[in-house]
């Protein structure tokens, strides 16, 4: 065995750290969150040019999917670089056409989702009675039940705590399909969405962390940086044992899904509550130890300490995703 | 030992029972972190002050009640309890007049304390400086002597309600050679409005402008807005911290009726399946009545002369609290589920309403009023014992 990514998917985190890292996504966040989706549009071709919705779109399709590995290598960079928008709603809306075996409905919208012409939104009304930034997206679909509606109206939005996350009650549309099959393919598709947000939770403990520890390595109070104060230094490294610890369910989890593994839908569950309260914990040290600083909105910090929460939550609450793995 | 009110304290509770019963608003007010929301908060102070509730601990000659700790407990907690508006007045009421009460003139008082009471003058607290905060006796912000008084320059930020209050109170640098950096320092009050004096508001996490940095430049200040001696700001400024760690800042009230609130959504929302979720709604209401009996106790030992509590017993408090106030509000976004992640003003947030900005500003509260890390550092050394640390 070798439970490491392999070169390629290494080379792959890094070209995409480079690309986002030279996108100010902080401008881009601050544009979605007022409505503004031009910049987020910009940066989401440029992602889909480097091949991460083609990840999730099999190859007959115009993909070279699905690969949920490499999803997660992608999304932790998302993550890392806070990038707004529905990226795990659009791989899982693709996850679940895909599975649907539906040929009409596959060619209509995958082909888009992969090259990056069609950003989705997607509302299972089991998980919540809301899309994410269906306001954005080219296409909305609703599972309601074993009902699957596609071309929904986005609602008035519904500001999160986050305000790059801009939420809606998706009404309307046209019925797909219906019956065991959509539920089935819902599940799948939910399956990928709490897969991928759990790496987008990995990258923004990760990148909290990161600017947390270049912070109080700066930072001076009494004539010493603070980073050299036991106290900010033993909450920096449980921050780092919390998200090292995350991250190998997180890969486990892609591997067994990628595998048709009978335990996936334990071990996304287990990668879920896992990297998202990680990455809640880093967002509550980061702002302790930012100070005052930290509970500025001016400080780009604070589009990341805001995505946590609400990523802890979205595809599966803690709760929800513990008495899944007791379950299976 | 017993936990009884006498029928004095229950008749007075009865009283600010039905006094809020008459006068608390229907509708919330708008935030007081806004223009219109600091109006509406400072029209509410002028209605508590008229009928003598804005500061019942006071003597009644500025404006209170001269109520024992005892029934100003009392009253925070029908006041909470009954869903009163937050207090625009707090830092001038918690900080600044148990200053002066210590350290101020008659002349102070008489001019300050009453205009405090009605909500006419709203006070800002100008303490931290960029460049200092934990370390606050580092500032560099300095008063200059000048004929009649002091010239104020340097800069201070993160000052609360600064965006729209109209005075504020801090410490300066007037002795830059008296060699030790808490030495030399005078804490002196000055408009915001004055020639000079700059307020940038600053957004908080979710943006709202609940604090300001100002810019000082050359402002005019007369002797007799200097607290207590020249040169003596740190100590006088000290005795105003134990006031805002301590019990007055962060009255049980505000967490038994948040408990309760607590308690309800859970009866109304929880899924009595989720035992995780009902031990942690269970350990809050636990918290907010350890907190609660811990503040009669301290009350007590003022009351029945045993000695106020040490100094550092103040910082126990801060770290409950804050740490109380956090795990209360995480408990009730969970609680709600997917409307947990709503703004309150999102049309679907739950009509319990507050449950965000609540969150929200729980979350300041193991840094202000001295940081969580700081505040345990000096329950360590002082009421433990143990060795200095380097600092
Ligand atoms: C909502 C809010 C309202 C505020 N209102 C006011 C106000 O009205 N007026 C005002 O003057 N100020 C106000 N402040 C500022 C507040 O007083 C400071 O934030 C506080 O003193 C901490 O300073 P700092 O933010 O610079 O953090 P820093 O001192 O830079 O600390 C950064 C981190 O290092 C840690 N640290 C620092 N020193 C040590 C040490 N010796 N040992 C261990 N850890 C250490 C801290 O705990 C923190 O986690 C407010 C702050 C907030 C968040």
């Amino acid at each position: 065995m070798r439970f490491l990514l392999d070169a390629e998917q290494r080379e792959f985190a890094r070209s995409l750290d480079g690309l986002l890292t030279s996108c100010d996504t902080p401008a881009a966040i601050r544009a979605w969150a007022a409505g503004d989706h031009a910049p987020g549009r910009a940066l989401w071709a440029r992602l889909a040019e480097a091949g991460v919705f083609a990840l999730a779109v099999p190859e007959r399709y115009g993909g070279f999917g699905p690969l949920p590995l490499d999803l997660s290598v992608a999304f932790a960079q998302v993550g890392r670089h806070a990038v707004p928008g529905p990226l795990v709603e659009t791989v899982a809306a693709a996850a679940l056409l895909d599975r649907l075996g539906d040929a009409d409905a596959a060619g209509a919208h995958l082909p888009g989702i992969a090259s990056g012409t069609t950003v989705a939104s997607l509302c299972l009304t089991a998980l919540g009675p809301y899309a994410l930034d269906a306001d954005a997206a080219d296409t909305v679909l609703v599972v309601d039940g074993d009902t699957l509606r596609v071309g929904a109206r986005p609602g008035p939005v519904q500001p999160s705590a986050d305000p790059g996350r801009r939420l809606s009650r998706p009404s309307g549309g046209t019925v797909l399909a219906e019956g065991p099959a959509v539920a089935a393919a819902a599940a799948h598709a939910a399956g990928l969405a709490a897969l991928a947000t759990s790496a987008q939770s990995l990258g923004v403990g990760r990148a909290l962390l990161a600017r947390t520890v270049e912070y109080v390595k700066r930072r001076t109070q009494f004539g010493v940086p603070v980073g050299s104060f036991q106290a900010v230094k033993h909450r920096l490294a449980d921050t780092l044992l919390a998200l090292e610890f995350a991250e190998p369910l997180v890969h486990g989890a892609a591997l067994a899904l990628a595998a048709g593994s009978p335990d996936a839908d334990r071990d996304v569950a287990a990668a879920k509550v896992t990297a998202g309260e990680a990455a809640y914990r880093a967002a509550r040290t980061a702002l302790q130890l930012h100070g005052a600083v930290g509970y500025t909105d001016e400080l780009d910090l604070s589009l990341w300490i805001r995505k946590a929460r609400p990523l802890r939550d979205a595809w599966g609450t803690p709760a929800a995703c513990r008495a899944r793995v007791l379950a299976a | 030992m017993d936990l009884d009110l006498s029928e004095a304290d229950e008749a007075f509770r009865t009283e600010v029972r039905d006094w809020l019963a008459a006068h608390v608003p229907a509708t919330p007010l708008p935030s007081l972190e806004s223009a219109e929301g600091f109006a509406a908060h400072r029209d509410w102070e002028r209605e508590l002050a008229a009928d003598r509730w804005s500061v019942v601990s006071w003597p009644t000659e500025y404006g209170g009640r001269g109520a024992s700790i005892l029934h100003w407990l009392i009253f925070e907690e029908e006041y909470f309890a009954a869903g009163a508006p937050g207090r625009v007045s707090q830092n001038g009421i918690h900080l600044l007049a148990p200053t002066l009460f210590a350290h101020g003139t008659a002349e102070q008082r008489a001019r300050v304390l009453p205009a405090m009471a009605r909500g006419e003058v709203i006070w800002a607290q100008a303490w931290s400086e960029p460049e200092s905060g934990s370390d606050l006796a580092s500032l560099t912000s300095s008063a200059r002597r000048a004929a009649g008084g002091w010239l104020l320059s340097g800069q201070k930020t993160w000052s609360s309600r600064a965006a729209f209050a109209d005075r504020a109170f801090g410490l300066f640098r007037s002795d830059p050679d008296a060699g030790k950096p808490h030495h030399g320092l005078t804490y002196l009050m000055f408009p915001l409005d004055a020639e000079g004096v700059t307020v940038r508001p600053i957004g908080r996490l979710d943006g709202r402008p609940a604090f300001a940095e100002l810019f000082l430049d050359e402002v005019f200040v007369p002797d007799e807005d200097v607290i207590g001696e020249p040169g003596q700001g740190w100590r006088i400024a000290m005795s105003t911290t134990g006031d805002e760690r301590g019990l007055t800042l962060r009255s049980p009230g505000r967490f038994t009726a948040a408990a309760d609130r607590l308690t309800a959504l859970w009866h109304e929302h929880g899924d009595p399946a989720d035992t995780a979720l009902r031990d942690r709604v269970a350990d809050a209401v636990i918290g907010a009545r350890a907190y609660r009996l811990f503040s009669y106790a301290a009350a007590s030992r003022v009351l029945h002369d045993e000695g106020a509590p040490a100094g550092a017993a103040a910082s126990l408090n801060k770290i409950y609290w804050s740490e109380l106030d956090i795990a209360l509000h995480e408990t009730a976004l969970d609680l709600l589920g997917p409307y947990g992640e709503l703004a309150d003003h999102a049309p679907d947030s739950p009509a319990h309403g507050g449950w965000a900005e609540g969150y929200t500003f729980s979350l300041a509260g193991p840094i202000y009023a001295g940081t969580n890390e700081i505040q345990r550092d000096i329950v360590a050394e002082r009421l433990l014992g143990l060795p200095k640390g380097r600092r």
